[in-house]
């Protein structure tokens, strides 16, 4: 968000008082916080009593604690802090925010307790603190910051900021999905795109980028612990466990479909299908009582014939039509999609070999179980029960980490140099000796055999496997995932699946229009950061090539150079 | 002995027209050899043909008196024949580094990294901005990344088209410096080039293309003298 900056001669006479004025603002919105924002209790969790601050309160806190960091960074006790990180910036981007936060949250206890007579002083109160804030940030003065690749701490102390950073991350996973409330829950999504944003500007997300990419290996672990602890947080209630395993049986398809358009840059319409034929493989293999095939292997074989038979179909799709440019690929994979579905819609017997059942599809699928270790049984862990999607959940956890593992490993070698060469400059590549068929192929085979074996999976975890669920809009849904997180990036991509995923189950009340508004986001975001949400820095160039005359020196120089 | 390279009634044809006209010339092992010509004569042609962008109409090329005109483009940079194409097409995206080991994309021998040194050596730039986006160079500097990045496949014979395009004469006679330093450690050398003068004075045989045939051939020597290229060529009269 950007909002037209203030004349400069008023900031300059009026910029001493921008320091008060900010901490007068925060210490507001924080005294307004622990008074009472609503009379009616039942409204965004319980904000109605004073002096026991409910959630919505505690992030106002947090927002306004986080400005005070921001002022007293710029002048007072933390102002080395200040030397690197841009605060002025930083802190107008936090009361922009923080602004909207309070706003909304005006408007929310208006429309959910019916009238603005419900907002208590307190409200009022924190609400004023956030416009005084905001003024307040438009009179801060930028100021010059040090580079903060240079700036470095002690080993465990930026390990340490890791681990609280991912634990900070858990919790704040752990809380979205408790919110029932879906304005509490859109609160919670401003609250963080706010601090995201203000630690953007302020260049601490790009300072935790040096961090993490010193300290890699903790990152991977702190990431997977973290994701493996998840469930421990949830008490027993399998309600979230279940959105959580169907967002990573969604975050897994569209890292396979990642490698397909983020790294080779084949545009994949139909991607789904290979999900669904794992999926009917897992199906048809089980020990279900409709199950259409008599061969029962075991499930890590069924798993892998799902992928091979994804696979194949994906090398019988690609051989023909790898050959021809872009376009024409996106056309014919759309059209495979749809023949996919309709097959299998139509192998019932009737218009064929009864496979699917059609229409009806394939229901009762048992739940897994390796040896005594049913899928279905609560087990309990550290006093917490786990129940039936938990287990699905570390099943597809351990799936997700060996896609990951896949994608880094293509990603990093010469195969990866090679899809990157194709993507940029097909003719080039050429001459270079890269095989552009061969490798096209590799790609598209590999991506098919990931959304297979994801697919086998998702067989049990749904119970039943039906035509209807791989529709071309799934596919359309995969796209969007890793075109918003960023395209050939791991993180952007589980960001990208997550918010798709993750939003339609908390934002109910929206789904007449979540087409309207995955439309809108997305059209969003191709004028305002066409590389997504997280950008691979290969992209971040594509999109903004203005910001690359640095480097063109005079040529005499360089001759100079080399003859010498 | 047999030549290196030998092309042999060479005919190209984009849909119904002719580009090349039957031409044919050899290329013997450490020579350099230049092919030049104005805007349209089929030079780029000749050499994409031979690279295997394109597949010739008639006509045979041996490389080391092995055929490889049916040969797939893939293959032809691993049997040693190198392209630098026409207005350099490094990836501008990618880093120098990156850009190089692309060159090497053929190869999955150990010694990459050594190669990758004298690469470096050969130009000290590169070496300086291996971390830099290559789309961030100046046109001389992206003829440099292109030959390095062809010298990275190890070619036994190294084609580069018009590597002179659009530069300055200062940076022009870098590059012409470069193109000598590479012959004597055994790089057979076929260079496209509009600049005649330069090329031929490289160069130890000369074939000058006109519309799609060859109409003159001779040593450099020879065709730096010889009065019809110095009146269409070189600007005399």
């Amino acid at each position: 968000m950007r909002i037209p900056n203030i004349p400069l001669s008023f900031v300059t006479r009026h910029g001493s008082k921008a320091w008060p004025l900010g901490l007068t603002g925060a210490g507001m919105l924080i005294i307004g916080s622990l008074l009472s924002w609503s009379y009616d209790a039942q409204v965004l969790g319980n904000l109605s009593i004073s002096f026991n601050p409910g959630g919505l309160q505690r992030l106002a806190i947090a927002l306004a604690l986080f400005a005070v960091v921001f002022l007293l960074a710029s002048k007072g006790p933390l102002v080395r802090l200040g030397q690197w990180a841009d605060t002025a910036l930083g802190l107008r981007a936090l009361a922009t925010w923080t602004l909207l936060f309070m706003t909304l949250v005006v408007v929310a206890i208006t429309v959910e307790a019916g009238g603005l007579i419900n907002v208590q002083p307190g409200g009022w109160v924190s609400f004023l603190g956030a416009m005084v804030l905001f003024a307040a940030s438009r009179l801060v003065m930028p100021t010059e910051t040090r580079d903060l690749a240079e700036a470095v701490l002690p080993g465990w102390v930026e390990i340490l900021v890791i681990v609280v950073i991912m634990a900070g991350l858990l919790f704040g996973a752990a809380y979205a999905l408790s919110l029932d409330d879906a304005w509490a829950f859109v609160l919670f999504l401003v609250f963080v795109t706010g601090m995201a944003v203000a630690a953007t500007r302020a260049g601490l997300l790009s300072w935790l980028g040096h961090v993490t990419a010193r300290h890699k290996r903790v990152l991977i672990l702190a990431s997977f612990a973290v994701a493996f602890t998840f469930p421990l947080t949830q008490g027993g209630s399998d309600a979230n466990m279940s959105i959580a395993s169907q967002v990573l049986v969604f975050a897994a398809a569209a890292m396979g479909l990642n490698i397909v358009v983020g790294l080779a840059g084949l545009l994949d319409l139909g991607y789904i299908a290979f999900l669904g034929a794992g999926a009917y493989v897992g199906a048809a293999l089980s020990t279900s009582g409709f199950a259409t095939i008599g061969w029962k292997p075991p499930f890590i074989v069924v798993v892998l014939v799902a992928g091979c038979f994804s696979a194949t179909l994906g090398l019988i799709i690609g051989s023909p039509t790898l050959r021809v440019n872009g376009d024409y690929l996106a056309i014919v994979t759309l059209g495979f999609g749809e023949i996919f579905r309709l097959t299998m819609f139509n192998l019932d017997g009737n218009n064929g070999p009864d496979l699917t059942h059609g229409p009806n599809g394939i229901p009762a699928i048992p739940d897994l179980s390796f040896g005594s270790f049913n899928f279905g049984d609560t087990h309990v862990l550290l006093g917490i029960p786990l129940a039936r999607f938990s287990n699905y959940y570390f099943l597809l956890l351990l799936l997700m980490a060996f896609i990951i593992m896949v994608f880094h490993r293509l990603n990093t070698s010469r195969i990866g140099r090679g899809w990157v060469a194709i993507r940029e400059d097909e003719k080039a590549a050429e001459a270079m000796g890269v095989n552009i068929f061969g490798l096209k192929i590799l790609a598209f085979v590999i991506g098919a055999f990931l959304a297979g074996m994801a697919g086998a999976i998702k067989a049990h975890q749904d119970v039943s496997v039906t035509p209807d669920q791989y529709i071309f809009l799934e596919s359309a849904f995969l796209l969007a995932a890793i075109v918003l997180g960023g395209m050939g990036t791991i993180v952007g991509v589980l960001v990208g699946a997550v918010i798709l995923k993750l939003l339609p189950e908390k934002l109910r009340f929206f789904a007449d229009y979540r087409l309207l508004l995955f439309g809108l986001l997305l059209v969003l975001m191709m004028r305002f950061r066409p590389e997504g949400l997280v950008a691979s820095r290969r992209r971040q160039l594509e999109f903004h090539e203005e910001d690359e005359e640095l480097a063109i020196r005079a040529e005499g120089d360089i001759a100079e150079k080399v003859q010498a | 002995m047999t030549a290196m390279l030998e092309v042999r009634d060479l005919k190209v044809a984009y849909g119904k027209i002719l580009a090349v006209k039957k031409i044919s010339f050899s290329v013997e092992e450490g020579q350099i050899v230049t092919l030049i010509g104005t805007n349209g004569a089929g030079k780029t042609t000749t050499l994409r043909t031979i690279s295997g962008l394109i597949r010739p109409a008639s006509g045979e090329i041996l490389f080391q008196g092995k055929r490889i005109d049916t040969v797939p483009a893939h293959q032809i940079v691993s049997l040693g024949l190198a392209h630098s194409p026409e207005g350099r097409k490094i990836f501008p995206k990618m880093s120098v580094e990156e850009n190089l080991l692309l060159g090497a994309f053929s190869r999955q021998d150990s010694e990459i990294n050594q190669d990758l040194d004298e690469t470096y050596d050969l130009f000290p730039v590169l070496a300086e901005r291996r971390a830099q986006q290559a789309g961030t160079f100046s046109g001389g500097e992206q003829q440099m990344l292109a030959m390095g990045r062809a010298m990275m496949s190890r070619p036994k014979l190294l084609m580069l088209d018009e590597p002179s395009m659009g530069l300055s004469s200062l940076m022009m006679k870098v590059i012409i410096q470069t193109v000598r330093k590479l012959q004597p450690q055994g790089t057979t050398i076929l260079l496209v080039e509009q600049n005649a003068q330069a090329a031929l004075s490289l160069a130890d045989h000369g074939y000058v293309l006109e519309v799609g045939t060859i109409v003159i051939k001779g040593t450099g020597k020879d065709l730096l003298v010889n009065d019809a290229v110095r009146k269409a060529y070189l600007g005399e009269d």
